[in-house]
């Protein structure tokens, strides 16, 4: 067994700098890195590309980051429900870089998986298509999309063992399997951190190689976005 | 006029038994409300469910299952959970029978505009660009006018595109259409609603062939 285990956050981090280019994890706030995330807030590295479907709330999630000024650049399909972020936009002090969420998805598992690039129907006729190249296939135009390219990965999953191996819970699985092992660097933070050989091998959703260093969250607050419930009849 | 909820009970008589259905987030979110008894559908998510089921109750919300709007959501006996490149691979792979979503404007060609008013307003397309380019049943639910009282139902969309010639039909608060090669065809009216109000309130083209029932809701 390969042991990815970190023995803390501080150590999974080590090497994350100024200017580089991160994939995050999530969905909204479900399934995001929350450990990494506050860890990146207090190095205070600045000039970060985020690569992340979603750009967190106000006071959340990778929202945390906007506030300090931390990201340069966000790569996101959805990004409402941000007052600071869309402050930001609107006055050009970010950049951000709107795809199709199915694109945003292939973009990373293409890099996982050692794809440079390929075509997609997603967005043709649109502003998301000038200047990519257009081909027909089965006399349907697609254009040409390209794998990502990052330094760090920070994915979160539910449940963990030494080996790396992870197992997602939920709609909190999202976007964490396509990033893991499609950057440099993939840190992966879990609820439970277990021994290798606790895990049925049958039921990982994503082997171990995928991951260079785990380690399980101090805590977790899994903030709910949009509580939506009905009343007991 | 129809009510939201109303364009929601229309657009459901247009699920049928077996189908896999993707919802947007506004109006499309309540159509599942109204799926008649006796036929079986599983409504997809593309954040990463398949089988969702309705809210949760009180007390029992779950912070890892939540649908495409962000909103607490349960699953139903056969749900599956899966990532997102899969999810989007349901929907590429045209695996998915129907796609019921929002628009700001429909144009009688077929395009639609949903994501954006530049200099105003910037959410992103999140997952729509997929859907509409790669679904071939995709149904727009949406007011025939908006807050100006401008037609919604256009020549040409004059906002940036979702997607090109991909819209086969629009259910809005006051009328059924298709849309064809020669533009919006009307095939229903809703309740109080006249042929001639639906011209006026649709400046693409509209073509009415004989006469127009009224809605069954």
């Amino acid at each position: 067994m390969i042991n990815r285990t970190v023995s803390s956050v501080e150590e999974a981090l080590e090497g994350v700098k100024s200017g580089m280019t991160f994939m995050v994890g999530g969905f909204g706030l479900s399934g995001i890195p929350e450990n990494s995330i506050a860890q990146l807030v207090k190095t205070g590295i600045t000039d970060l590309t985020c690569i992340s479907n979603n750009a967190g709330v106000d006071d959340f999630g990778l929202g945390l980051l906007l506030q300090g000024k931390q990201i340069k650049k966000m790569i996101s399909s959805y990004v409402g429900e941000n007052d600071e972020f869309e402050r930001q936009m609107l006055s050009g002090e970010l950049e951000v870089d709107l795809i199709p969420q199915g694109t945003l998805a292939e973009r990373c598992r293409a890099a996982q998986a050692g794809i440079p690039a390929f075509f997609t129907p997603a967005g043709y006729g649109t502003e998301v298509a000038e200047g990519k190249e257009v081909r027909d296939f089965n006399g349907k135009p697609h254009i040409l999309e390209h794998a990502f390219q990052a330094d760090f990965a920070f994915v979160k999953a539910w449940k963990g063992d030494e080996a790396g191996n992870l197992i997602f819970k939920g709609t909190a699985r999202n976007f964490n399997p396509v990033m893991a092992g499609a950057a440099t660097i993939t840190v992966a933070e879990v609820e439970e951190l277990v021994p290798a050989g606790t895990l049925d091998p049958n039921q990982i959703h994503i082997p171990g190689i995928f991951v260079k260093r785990i380690f399980q969250g101090a805590k977790y607050e899994k903030r709910i976005e949009q509580r939506t419930v009905r009343q007991k009849a | 006029m129809l009510t939201k909820e109303q364009i929601a009970q229309r657009i459901a008589k247009e699920v049928k038994d077996g189908y896999y259905v993707n919802l947007g987030i506004g109006i499309p979110t309540l159509v599942a409300n109204y799926v008649p008894q006796g036929i079986d559908v599983e409504f997809q998510s593309e954040n990463g469910v398949l089988g969702m089921g309705p809210f949760p109750f009180d007390g029992e919300e779950d912070a890892d299952v939540i649908n495409a709007g962000k909103q607490t959501i349960t699953t139903l006996p056969g749900a599956s959970f899966f990532d997102s490149s899969m999810s989007f691979g349901m929907i590429r792979g045209q695996h998915v029978d129907l796609t019921i979503l929002g628009a700001m404007e429909v144009a009688e060609n077929g395009d639609i505009a949903n994501w954006k008013i530049p200099g105003k307003m910037v959410k992103g397309m999140g997952g729509a660009m997929d859907l509409v380019a790669s679904a071939e049943n995709i149904i727009v639910a949406m007011m025939h006018t908006n807050r100006a009282g401008a037609s919604k139902l256009l020549k040409r969309c004059s906002l940036p595109l979702t997607g090109v010639n991909c819209i086969t039909k629009v259910v809005t608060n006051m009328a059924v259409l298709d849309v064809t090669d020669k533009g919006f065809v009307l095939l229903e009216r809703a309740p109080g609603v006249s042929v001639e109000d639906i011209k006026a309130a649709t400046e693409g083209n509209i073509i009415i062939n004989g006469d127009v029932p009224e809605m069954v809701i």
